[in-house]
């Protein structure tokens, strides 16, 4: 049965965003704030970087290691699961490449994890190859903590609750177990194309 | 605002702070969904109440607000969401804080609470522009005569009567310290409303010593739809 609502009609679009919003998603210009408890705000002196977990060898980088790495400069879409995407977002970030190079695993999830307690899982493998970052500046400035600073997980082509804000570090897995909002029913992997936003979509 | 209420036979019943994703289908078939807080608690059988603030320009809530009729169908989907909750049995004390249409998951927990009879002291402290846009505040005000341990404190922001007793300002760090329990007492906090009031009212309640952990948030906001 298709279900119609009398007198309901699209609201007219920017044709520009034509191609680039996934289904149900509505562009917005400014950005907007969803958490689930209050802001951290970690001294960046007491700040670290760990990949743990399924390794030989954890690595720890302090904030001022972490900033000597190389950096890209990133442009992307960005997919809220609430429905909103924001369009050409710039930010500046460390390649999860970078972090994760010389590493020997045999993992095949990554559990991202962060001041405040939450957590996310994602596949190792969205998370190399040149598809997420740890980012620290948004807009050419130093990442707000309500946007996640000092630095975020930025996973772009997942929604974005994949993209942990206050992120900590990656814990590698074996086996893909669920993370904070994926233990409340959201989906486990989270696809904006194909409208994941539920477990079971 | 705007309340509706939809008859829903065979609700499987929710929690206190869920929400439903209302979506809306036009004749060309083009469809778009929107989430929505239930005000009504789970005792209401086959029944939900959602409170809808219509935003200017919005997509959904205009159509919510100023078309949907009474007799009309919708279709949504939920209940939805298991971390902003408040059950009897989780216990308190409970520091509710709501800013505008925010009020409404609170409302939910508020009236879970009293129709189970439940004694657990709980403080609402609901900031609004004005006292007309106060919504559901006969009902708050009745609830909190019963002397169950259920207290609302009000916050006017812009406009208020001349009479007026409450206070008259946004929330702040003295506000919270009248009204938030103590620390130590370690009440559950949910926060509700638009990111501003909650990003103020969260790190604030954090400051007072109250442990992040025991602080819930929940954003609503002109993005919300």
């Amino acid at each position: 049965m298709t279900f119609i609502s009398p007198g309901f009609r699209e609201k007219p679009r920017d044709q520009s965003t034509a191609g680039r919003l996934p289904p149900g998603q509505y562009v917005v210009r400014d950005f907007p704030v969803l958490s689930a408890g209050p802001t951290p705000h970690t001294p960046l002196d007491h700040w670290t970087f760990s990949i743990t977990g399924e390794v030989d060898n954890e690595k720890h980088w302090s904030w001022d290691e972490f900033r000597q790495l190389p950096t890209e400069n990133i442009t992307r879409d960005i997919h809220c699961v609430t429905k909103w995407s924001k369009l050409g977002t710039e930010w500046q970030g460390v390649s999860v490449d970078t972090l994760l190079g010389g590493i020997e695993t045999s993992a095949e999830f990554a559990m991202a994890y962060s001041d405040g307690g939450y957590t996310t899982n994602l596949p190792l493998e969205d998370l190399t190859g040149g598809k997420a970052w740890i980012a620290f500046a948004f807009d050419g400035a130093p990442l707000e903590a309500q946007h996640g600073g000092p630095a975020r997980l930025l996973v772009p082509h997942l929604y974005f609750w994949k993209s942990a804000k206050w992120v900590r570090g990656l814990r590698l897995m074996a086996e893909n177990v669920p993370g904070f909002w994926e233990m409340y029913g959201y989906h486990m992997y989270g696809d904006p194309w194909r409208e994941q936003r539920y477990s079971g979509d | 605002m705007k309340t509706l209420t939809l008859a829903v036979p065979g609700w499987p019943g929710h929690a206190a702070g869920q929400h439903v994703d209302v979506r809306l289908t036009a004749p060309d078939g083009y469809q778009t969904e929107r989430s929505y807080s239930i005000a009504s608690p789970p005792e209401d059988a086959n029944q939900l109440e959602l409170a809808i603030e219509r935003l200017e320009g919005g997509e959904v809530s205009p159509y919510l607000v100023d078309q949907l009729a009474v007799g009309d169908e919708l279709e949504f989907r939920g209940p939805i969401g298991g971390y902003f909750i408040w059950t009897v049995d989780i216990g308190g004390p409970l520091l509710l804080v709501a800013g505008g249409s925010g009020i409404a998951p609170l409302m939910a927990m508020v009236r879970h609470r009293a129709t189970r009879r439940s004694r657990v002291p709980t403080r609402l402290l609901y900031s609004s522009r004005s006292l007309d846009e106060v919504i559901y505040r006969s009902e708050l005000d009745q609830l909190a005569t019963r002397g169950d341990g259920f207290e609302v404190f009000h916050t006017l922001t812009r406009t208020r009567p001349s009479d007026w007793s409450g206070y008259s300002r946004r929330i702040d760090r003295d506000m919270l310290r009248e009204v938030a329990f103590v620390p130590e007492q370690r009440p559950l906090c949910m926060v509700c409303g638009p990111t501003a009031l909650v990003e103020t009212v969260a790190s604030t309640l954090v400051e007072l010593g109250h442990p992040p952990d025991r602080i819930k948030t929940e954003r609503f906001g002109p993005t919300g739809g």
